[in-house]
């Protein structure tokens, strides 16, 4: 750029005048086309990036499931974006508040694995992952400014929640790093697992195409419930590593259409040994730690507490199931009269929770029916429970048959 | 300087042009109103560390300090000194850092016509846009010397409070205390780079007007506005193009290993405003009339 020649317009004609006004005009059209390019890169960088599916050797579904069982992946590091919409109501920060609140009681500490990690119930997290064999393994969630981890090293599990500085402390073979870990699935391999789980003769397995996650080839294994009359889950899809077999990404869409319910995937991972500093962790000075204790007297409490999405997936543990595969639903006689669930415990609550179901009614009597975009739960007035992956009607039919 | 010499000669040396940004330094940093910004800058990690250290004398470190907010990183000051740095970046990135760039920025240009002295400038031949570049120079210093004002003063103020030492990233892992002080010299670098978006805007905005004092309320204005637009959920879709969105991003340099994705977006859309701002403003004062 020339230096502007300041004194070029002073006596200039109306000719001049009109010529350089209009060059001065043009001088404008640098910072739109700054803007032009801007956006167009934005718009169309991750078109351009999106290279198309690779091409990958055909396998079969029972091959790739197969391939999914003997994925051995030791280590690895790498970020997972986890996105639930279970569409529950908004509440804004009433809900995470009220789940903590629930969680951590009078002497709890905001670094319990329990406690935090149910934020991943519903919106957008981003975590990270890093994995070293069966005894090393860490879990960040990245917040803003600040993380919580939770380290499993050894015998020792250490959560550490940066934002209160307050560190949380178990044994491994006491609490069990894995069982932490499973309380709520993260990673995509840990839905895929519980997907794989459920999938019985009522699930259609079929391999999909490929698919390009994280910089990987991966095969798209689709599950969709074969007779999908009763059931709210429309289609699992899952992207699965071609070389190492591990899932990448795990989606699943509602029946009732709409964005995915779950999806979980890498945008980054890199499967060579992290670092050993990575697992190392030592209570910073000043920090609060909490001594995990004798949770027996918890442990009913935990489980209403985990992510709903975990319960659909066959995982039902005690109460009695009704049905099969995907359309099966779980009973739980509580045994409280009046219709309210137990397990949101709180008295003052149980009103406002009330007024967020449905009532219903049919020749099992009255009830209460809560629903999310996955999950639905009829509690009738007898106080029993019936939870399931299903639809409404199909809660009531089984309530029906339950008489 | 050269005066004889650039009389003569047409075509400015380009040492002249250092000779040029020089003044314009001197001139900028000499301004009472520039040491008074500086020295409000350098006031906020004293009240911080100071207010910290009165809270846990009671030796009881506020364990709960997170659950209610504040900057960010404040529950590990009291552990270690180094967090002040952090906290007091935090503290005042949101507002007093970016209030001090708009004041300086939106002054650049406009405070010149303001006080008649633009047209004296342009006399001698800097030429408009070698001119408007030595103002962003001069602007984007001012950011650096006042990030490194607060850094160096929350150094200095948790060095005499607080102990210092090897300090806990927010991942968990352990790093040497010269590792820290490594972070928080590139934190402050970061937090430099994240301001060069807004001074580009609030030098635009310089050349908009021939008022000082209006251009550097409207720059400290949309500051504001954006920083409101920043906090309302529904707009959720237009703030990742908020020049202030990714401003907190610095603090991912205290993850281990060090998260950069939303460093990377950060300094890309503080490129992107300088780029845009700074040629719209390269359009506007050299095809504008001098009239001050």
């Amino acid at each position: 750029m020339a230096p502007y020649e300041s004194d070029d317009s002073t006596n200039a004609g109306e000719a001049d005048d009109l010529r350089s006004g209009r060059r001065k005009a043009a001088r404008y059209v640098v910072p739109v086309a700054v803007v032009g390019v801007a956006a167009a890169t934005i718009g169309l960088v991750p078109a351009l990036a999106d290279s198309g599916d690779p091409s990958l050797p055909k396998i079969t579904a029972q091959q790739l499931i197969e391939k999914i069982a003997k994925s051995d992946v030791q280590e690895l590091s790498g970020t997972v974006k986890v996105s639930t919409d279970l569409g529950l109501p908004n509440l804004g920060g009433l809900e995470s508040g009220l789940l903590s609140g629930a969680a951590k009681g009078r002497d709890g500490s905001s670094a319990d694995p329990t406690s935090k990690l149910t934020e991943l119930a519903s919106g957008t997290h981003t975590l990270r992952v890093a994995a070293d064999g069966q005894d090393r393994q860490k879990v960040s969630l990245i917040e803003s400014a600040a993380e919580y981890s939770l380290i499993h090293n050894g015998k020792d599990v250490w959560g550490y929640d940066s934002k209160s500085n307050e560190v949380y402390h178990g044994t491994a073979d006491q609490a069990g790093g894995k069982k932490h870990k499973d309380e709520v699935p993260a990673t995509p391999k840990d839905f895929a697992d519980q997907a794989l789980k459920a999938a019985d003769d009522t699930t259609s397995v079929t391999v999909d195409g490929t698919a390009q996650i994280a910089g990987r080839d991966a095969y798209r294994l689709v599950l969709k419930p074969k007779h999908a009359s009763g059931t709210t889950v429309g289609v699992i899809s899952i992207a699965v590593d071609a070389k190492t077999g591990m899932p990448l990404k795990f989606t699943l869409t509602p029946a009732g259409g709409g964005a995915a319910v779950v999806d979980a995937g890498f945008t980054q991972v890199s499967f060579a040994r992290p670092a050993a500093s990575t697992f190392d962790f030592t209570p910073p000075k000043g920090a609060k730690v909490t001594e995990e204790k004798d949770k027996a007297g918890k442990g009913g409490e935990r489980s209403h507490r985990t992510a709903p999405s975990q319960k659909d997936l066959g995982k039902s543990g005690a109460p009695k199931v009704i049905g099969k595969g995907w359309n099966s639903i779980a009973v739980i006689d509580s045994g409280a009269k009046g219709g309210i669930p137990s397990s949101s415990g709180k008295g003052n609550l149980s009103g406002f929770i009330g007024s967020l179901g449905d009532h219903v009614s049919g020749k099992f009597g009255k009830g209460t029916v809560f629903s999310t975009r996955l999950i639905n739960a009829l509690i009738t007035d007898d106080g029993k429970v019936y939870v399931g992956a299903v639809t409404k009607d199909a809660l009531v039919k089984a309530a029906d048959a339950g008489r | 300087m050269s005066r004889a010499e650039s009389l003569t000669v047409r075509a400015p040396s380009p040492l002249w042009t250092f000779g040029l940004l020089r003044s314009e330094l001197v001139t900028t940093f000499r301004r009472w109103r520039t040491l008074a910004l500086l020295g409000v800058l350098a006031a906020v990690p004293v009240l911080v560390g100071v207010a910290v250290r009165i809270e846990t004398k009671g030796g009881a470190p506020s364990g709960r300090g997170g659950d209610g907010g504040g900057p960010a990183f404040i529950a590990q000051i009291t552990n270690n000194g180094l967090f002040l740095v952090f906290t007091a970046l935090a503290a005042t990135l949101p507002f007093f850092l970016p209030m001090a760039v708009g004041v300086i920025a939106g002054d650049a240009v406009a405070g010149e016509a303001n006080s008649g002295t633009l047209r004296y400038l342009l006399v001698a031949p800097a030429g408009r846009t070698r001119l408007l570049l030595t103002k962003y120079v001069t602007t984007i210093a001012f950011c650096l010397v006042a990030t490194l004002v607060v850094a160096v003063s929350a150094l200095a103020v948790g060095a005499l409070l607080f102990p210092l030492g090897d300090l806990t990233t927010i991942s968990g892992t352990q790093i040497s205390f010269a590792d820290g002080l490594g972070r928080a010299l590139l934190m402050a670098l970061v937090v430099t780079g994240s301001l060069t978006g807004l001074a580009a805007l609030g030098l635009f905005v310089s050349t908009l007007t021939n008022s000082g004092i209006a251009a550097m309320a409207t720059t400290v204005g949309l500051l504001i506005t954006v920083q409101i637009l920043d906090q309302i959920p529904q707009l959720h879709a237009v703030q990742p193009y908020l020049f202030s969105h990714y401003w907190l991003s610095f603090a991912d340099l205290m993850r281990e290993p060090v998260y950069w994705d939303d460093l990377v977006k950060n300094l890309e859309l503080q490129a992107l405003y300088a780029a845009v701002f700074g040629s719209a403003a390269w359009a506007r004062f050299t095809a504008r009339d001098i009239t001050a």
